[in-house]
């Protein structure tokens, strides 16, 4: 049951990093790399590695995604300075 | 053309490299010598109740005063990259929502990330995971009071003192117990209180303090060059 649970998280991860390679929109894209770390948060909790999980959780999806779309607010306030 | 039968290579070496790691994976039966160490002394010898998060900063504290060093680097060289702030800067206010939320919120999300790096050697967790909680709540703030400054002359004093501590500590560790950050300084105490565990919640305090002080200096330099 949790190996299928699981796989079931992967396809989502996998279908997840596409999104953010193929993405035009670089909003959804930066959001689409925080699921993916979210839903590793997931599967680490079910390996048993609580520790980790929120480690990803915090980091992966919280602070990452932050830091990119200050960079990407950024590069915006350039291209329209010029 | 090429280019692209060339990726399809790489990825199925990837696929021939990685698939043994999943069809041929199997539970280890046993544990390693250093872990069944771990596991049979570690209870008695640092009395954390957690035994991973107290190896972590016993056994192998000198791995993570490795990895705090490499955060702090990384702050330096993110601080050092974006300079100083261009001066002027005009911030739409938030919104309503992001108001209250902030105002119901802010208390519980610091006070969480607090009981995780105190109940770091009883409950899953840690100081870094704690330190990142503590700044996850800051940044909320920040996003909600746009015209709020946080020092950073405030930041640096309780970045530098607690890394100074927590070297401290470990030469502690040296000269009154057995060896570089051995918790045994202080008494071990009863297992599974939340004072126990020898210097483990005080080591654990600090980490928190340092890695929670150098995220919000990283999200402040970002919010500052903006």
């Amino acid at each position: 049951m949790t190996n299928i649970f699981i796989g079931v998280l992967g396809v989502i991860m996998i279908a997840a990093a596409l999104i953010a390679i193929y993405q035009k929109s670089l909003l959804s894209a930066i959001v689409a790399a925080g699921v993916i770390s979210l839903l590793a948060s997931i599967i680490y909790i079910l390996l048993a590695a609580p520790d980790v999980a929120m480690t990803e959780a915090a980091i992966g999806s919280g602070l990452t995604t932050i830091v990119f779309l200050y960079a990407l607010n950024k590069i915006r306030k350039i291209k329209a300075d010029k | 053309m090429v280019k692209k039968l060339f990726s399809l290579i790489i990825l199925a070496l990837l696929v021939i490299m990685l698939l043994p790691l999943m069809t041929d994976f199997a539970p280890f039966a046993e544990l390693s010598r250093v872990a069944e160490k771990y596991v049979q002394k570690g209870p008695a010898e640092v009395g954390g109740q957690n035994l991973v998060t107290s190896v972590i900063v016993t056994y192998r504290g000198l791995d993570t005063l490795g990895e705090i060093a490499v955060l702090f680097i990384a702050t330096a060289g993110i601080g050092f990259l974006l300079g100083k702030s261009s001066g002027k800067h005009k911030r739409s206010e938030a919104s309503q929502l992001v108001n209250t939320g902030t105002a119901f919120l802010l208390p519980i999300i610091l006070l969480f990330g607090v009981f995780i790096f105190l109940h770091g050697h009883l409950t899953p967790g840690g100081g870094f995971q704690g330190g990142v909680v503590i700044a996850s709540g800051i940044l909320l703030f920040v996003l909600a009071n746009a015209d709020s400054q946080i020092s950073s002359n405030l930041l640096h004093w309780i970045e530098d003192l607690s890394g100074a501590f927590y070297v401290i500590i470990g030469l502690l560790g040296l000269i009154l117990a057995g060896g570089f950050l051995d918790n045994s300084i202080l008494p071990l105490g009863q297992f599974g209180k939340l004072i126990s565990a020898g210097a483990i919640p005080l080591i654990y305090t600090l980490i928190g303090l340092k890695v929670g002080a150098e995220l919000v200096g990283i999200l402040n330099n970002m919010q500052r060059s903006q």
